[in-house]
């Protein structure tokens, strides 16, 4: 069948990135695991009989507890760039701007994740001590 | 080239209806929480930069204005996560009439307020964590 696409809509590339897909999917998956893992982490969190580091380095540092907050960590913050992304994408019109906010959103992003999974791992293996 | 409309076309909406107000709510929530990212991962790190760091870092999260961040990140989370279950049931194609719509509004709006009073008399008084 001959494209209904007029052939200046072809050139010009505006109209659907056949991308969406993707990001909405992702966004479904990362929120249903959410469900779960922040329940449990606030449930956790409130449950500490205190915040004092002994205390807190204490739960941390149990296998479970180091694997489900690095979990939590890298599926809360690829949730939120997908989240923050379409924001972005909402309100910030100017192309030059939109492209220079999205590059800062991803990497302020690879940052938050990078760093906490590595602050978890330290306590888990005794770093922090 | 002549400017494309682009959604969401703001200035067109009702800003009075429960559809947009529950949308939104769910937006701005969603936004404060990955603020509240930069919380936890700052907590994070000064769990793992040994006692002298948390000891500065607890200090400063303790603090009063960090009270109402507390509670500002209580209420996003309560909302953000019914609102994104109601998101969810819809995604099976499921409740999207409109009076099952308005219904669901009113039970996520009903269901975040009692979480939220629960998980608050937990953080602020009976547990006296902040």
């Amino acid at each position: 069948m001959k494209s209904l696409r007029s052939p200046l809509g072809v050139v010009s590339g505006l109209g659907s990135a056949k991308g969406g897909v993707h990001h909405w999917w992702l966004q479904r998956l990362t929120s249903i695991a959410l469900v779960p893992l922040t329940i449990w982490f606030t449930v956790s969190i409130l449950s500490l009989p205190s915040m004092d580091h002994v205390t807190v380095i204490a739960w941390m540092a149990q296998s479970w507890t180091a694997l489900l907050l690095i979990v939590l960590v890298l599926v809360a913050t690829y949730h939120s760039q997908l989240g923050v992304r379409v924001v972005v994408e909402d309100y910030v019109h100017t192309t030059g701007m939109k492209t220079l906010t999205l590059v800062i959103v991803t990497f302020a992003h690879a940052l938050l994740a990078v760093a906490g999974v590595f602050a978890i791992l330290k306590v888990a293996f005794g770093g922090a001590a | 080239m002549r400017e494309r409309p682009l959604s969401p076309h703001l200035t067109v909406y009702k800003m009075s209806r429960y559809t947009l107000a529950t949308s939104f709510f769910n937006r701005i929530t969603g936004v404060l929480l990955s603020v509240g990212l930069i919380v936890l991962v700052y907590w994070l790190m000064a769990v793992a930069g040994g006692t002298r760091a948390y000891e500065n870092a607890h200090e400063i999260l303790s603090g009063g204005i960090f009270k109402l961040v507390y509670a500002g990140l209580l209420v996003a989370f309560c909302y953000h996560l019914v609102a994104g279950i109601r998101h969810l049931v819809w995604d099976t194609g499921r409740g999207l009439e409109r009076a099952q719509s308005k219904r669901s509004a009113a039970i996520v709006v009903a269901i975040s307020i009692a979480l939220i009073l629960l998980l608050g008399y937990w953080l602020f008084l009976a547990g006296g964590r902040a």
